[in-house]
Formats: C-alpha cells, structure tokens, sequence
C-alpha cells in the first residue's frame, strides 16, 4: 500500500447537538486521489473540513505524516470570490502565502492560462458565472502549488464541457505530485478520477477501498445501495 | 402666515445669490463635518472590522455597547468634551475651546460610535460567507479583518455616511464646545437655532434649505455609487 498523508484517528465532531462525524479512523495515501462518496449529508464536506483543519474534532485527531501539515488548499462547495478582479483574486492568495511580491502576478497568469481563464483575468471576480467562479476557485488553489488539494464537489455546477476540462485539469494537477481529495455525487466522475474511495453515510466510514475494488464489488450494503440508486437513474 | 412666505422668499433670494456670509457658515459646517468623519472612520472602521473578526473576551458586551453609544445625546458629548478642554480640564492647557477643532473633537466623539457599531454590523455579515475561504487561505485575523474593510468599501459608504448626516445636522455639542462665535465657530445648525430665536427667519430658512439639500445630495450619490457598484463589481 501506498505510503500515508494523513492518518485520522477515531475522528469525532459534534455541532448543533448532533454527531455528525463518528469514530471515522482512515490512512488517507499520499500521491493518489482518494474520492469521498456518500449521500447528501453523510458528512462529507465536514469530514474535509476536519481534514483540512478548518474544524477541531471534538476527539480524536488528525495525523500528518511528517509530524507537520504540509501546503494545502481547498476548493469549496460554494467558492467565494473577492470582490476584485480575477487576478487579483489569485494574486491575494499568493500574497497571504509569501509569493514575493514580483512574482505572484506571472504565476497567477500561469495558472489562468492553463485552466483556460485567461481571458476572464481583468473581470471582477463576484460577476462571473457559478461555474466560472468554480474554476477560478480551482486556479486560486491550483496556483498556491499545494502538496495536498481538497476539492468539495469541484464539477456541482459544471456544465458537461467545464466538467471535463475540470477533470482533465484535476488529472493533470495529481501528475504534478500533488494528492487530491476530492468529494462528489457523480459515480461516474469518482470512476474516472478515483484511485480509492472513502465512502461514507450518517457521519460513518462504511467502506474505505481502491477504486476498482469499489466498483467491482462493494463490500458494505449502503455503498451498494448507493451505486444501485444512483444508476437506476443514469 | 405673510411672513413666513416672505422669508421663504427672501430665503431663496440668499441662497441664489449665494450670501457670503451664508457661504462662510456652509464651508464652516463642512470642514468641521468632514474633518470629524475622517477622522471617525480612521478610528471606526478599524474598531468595527475588528469586533466583527476579532476572538476575544467580552466581544459581545462591547458589540452592545457599541450599539448603545450610536444614541449618545449630543449636548452630553458636548458637556462632556467642554469638561476636557475647559482651561481647568485635563486637555485644558491646548487651547482648544470654542475654537473649530473642539467642534471636530465632539463630532468625532459623537459619530465614531456610529460608524463603528454600523461597520461591525457589515464586515460580520460578510465575515459569516468569506471566514472558512480566508481561513482556508492562511489569513490572520487582522487581515482577514483589513480584506473584509476592503470587500465591503460600498457597504460601508453607507456607515461613513451616517455619520457625516449626524454630524452636520447636530447642534447640541458644537453649540457647547465653539460657542456659536460669529465668522469662528458659527455652523450651519447654531446659525439655524440663534436666528431663529432672533427672529432672523430667512437666513435661519435659507440654512435649513442647504442643510437638507446637502443631506439628500450626500445619500442620493452613496445610493447611486452603490448601485453601480453592485453592478459592476456583484
Ligand atoms: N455547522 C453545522 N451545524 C450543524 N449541523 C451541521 C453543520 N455543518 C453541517 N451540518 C450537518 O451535518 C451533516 C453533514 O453535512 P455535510 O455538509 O458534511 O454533508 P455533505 O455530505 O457534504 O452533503 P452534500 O452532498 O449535500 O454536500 C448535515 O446533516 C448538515 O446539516
Ligand atoms: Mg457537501
């Protein structure tokens, strides 16, 4: 097995006087994309959250190899934007992660560039369409050069051209060193884009295994539900 | 019933020739007013951003507190400044009573409560969409706290604003600390409440025209600046 990222230990977080993460204990590996499914509110977006230390477990803890969180970014559900213009967005980043000053500007337009933006640079932020504002979250954190990159439900309001291009970029940014995990409703996004999946129902890991192994046989009764639900209607 | 009619008419007569000595008392109002609300945003916007980002004890008694201080009575701000700068008050010894600067003083006193308590009100709102993103991004909290003051610039107009309508229609604290000197300490709401009393009706009317005319203009262009803002920038 691939060696670990991060190593969560009997992960507890309660909020609104419910549990809504439970004795969640996983070795997340590094270098791979390890895809979190689950059914609308099993905990998915709180479980990356604790992960990316946005939230403090209420017991247990979050374990990083090497002892230190390394450089990590995080696109969320719903990015919020800046409200300045998208380079300036990228910019502001790279400012708060001590990118010198000379050359966060050249750097941001790199990575615009790549994700096919670069036309959008100059347009303020907050104006842009969902789904472009989606992709220019993914370039903010893609630019920041992370070790780890966690995407919530990165391609929600894609149309089926954006969505691709944000799986292909999501490829490419995994090739680049970077381990990603990443949230999704879409089997079929976390079937292209899954080397493990973490699936997870009511705040509990019901299954934790490779992907062709998920999909070939899922070894817990909600996962196979959910696979089963989910294509009976595609 | 004539005399009033006469006066509107006389009141006119000297805003259209535009009276020196009615110019004298608009500049005055003016600079003492806009003096007081630089300096009141400089202390309250910080002040408000702060509260609104800031994690410390007894931030919700000072939130409360805050909100009370938006009601100060003006003629007790007024008695209370002349207490400091009277020649046996503590800031006794700089002169500054019935001078101008001791108006700017007891504005600042009065609005720096309202700009505050208002731009608290505002950053916290967008605090509540932007925290888990900034904190994603690795920002301090006074950086987070300078970025909200930054995003919310057309928001907070409205604040700043406020507090220039309250200080240059106040009459209780400029009437107590500059004493209502003719041609040094003379604004617009003294003039207004001595030539009433005297029974000067026009000028006291043709004051209180340009006091609402400069009132309405000052939020028609917040207003204007804020729909095209909104427009531009989302
Ligand atoms: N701060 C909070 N306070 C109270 N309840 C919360 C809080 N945050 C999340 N929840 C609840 O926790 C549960 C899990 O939420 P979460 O956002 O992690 O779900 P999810 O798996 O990401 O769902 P979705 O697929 O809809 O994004 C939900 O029932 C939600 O209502
Ligand atoms: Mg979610």
């Amino acid at each position: 097995m691939a060696e670990a990222l991060l190593t969560l230990e009997a992960l507890r977080f309660d909020a609104g006087g419910h549990t809504l993460i439970d004795s969640v204990s996983a070795r997340i590996a590094a270098l791979r994309r390890t895809v979190i499914l689950g059914p609308n509110g099993a905990g998915k977006s709180v479980l990356m959250r604790l992960m990316h230390g946005l939230l403090e477990p209420v017991s247990g803890r979050v374990h990083w190899s090497g002892g230190k969180a390394p450089v990590q970014a995080m696109v969320f559900q719903r990015p919020v934007m800046l409200r300045r213009s998208v380079l300036d967005n990228l910019t502001y980043a790279l400012a708060l992660a001590g990118v010198a000053a000379g050359e966060r500007r050249t750097r941001a337009m790199d990575v615009l560039q790549r994700v096919g933006l670069a036309h959008l640079a100059s347009r303020p932020a907050r104006v842009l369409s969902g789904g472009e504002q989606q992709r220019v979250a993914l370039a903010r954190a893609w630019a920041l050069r992370p070790a780890v990159l966690f995407l919530d439900e990165p391609t929600a309001s894609l149309d089926p051209g954006a969505s691709a291009e944000v799986e292909r970029l999501i490829g490419v940014i995994a090739a680049d060193g970077c381990s990603i995990v990443m949230s999704t409703h879409n089997l079929g996004q976390a079937r292209r884009l899954a080397d493990d999946i973490l699936f997870i129902d009511s705040g509990r890991i019901a299954e934790h295994t490779p992907a062709a192994d998920f999909f070939a046989a899922p070894r817990s009764a909600q996962a196979e539900q959910f696979i089963r639900g989910e294509l009976s209607w595609t | 019933m004539s005399t009033v009619g006469e006066s509107f008419v006389t009141a006119a007569g000297l805003v259209v020739a535009a009276d020196p000595r009615l110019l004298d008392i608009v500049c005055l109002s003016l600079t003492v007013s806009l003096s007081a609300v630089f300096i009141a945003s400089c202390l309250g916007l910080p002040i408000g951003a702060a509260i609104a980002v800031g994690r410390f004890p007894g931030r919700r008694t000072l939130t409360v507190v805050l909100n009370g201080l938006m009601g100060l009575p003006p003629v007790v701000v007024g008695l209370l400044v002349y207490l400091l700068l009277s020649r046996a008050g503590p800031l006794g010894a700089l002169g500054l009573l019935f001078t101008p600067s001791a108006m700017v003083i007891a504005q600042v006193v009065l609005i720096t409560p309202i700009i505050a308590a208002l731009s608290r009100q505002i950053v916290a709102d967008a605090w509540r969409d932007y925290e888990e993103q900034l904190r994603s991004l690795g920002a301090s909290t006074p950086r987070a706290a300078c970025t909200l003051l930054i995003d919310t610039r057309f928001s907070l107009s409205t604040a700043v604003l406020a507090g220039l309508g309250r200080a240059v229609a106040e009459v209780g604290a400029v009437m107590i600390v500059g004493g209502n000197i003719e041609g040094v300490t003379r604004v617009m709401t003294t003039s207004i409440a001595l030539e009433t009393s005297k029974g000067d009706l026009p000028l006291a009317l043709a004051l209180g025209f340009i006091l609402i005319a400069i009132v309405l203009i000052l939020n028609a262009l917040a207003h204007a600046v804020r729909e095209w803002a909104v427009r531009r920038h989302g």
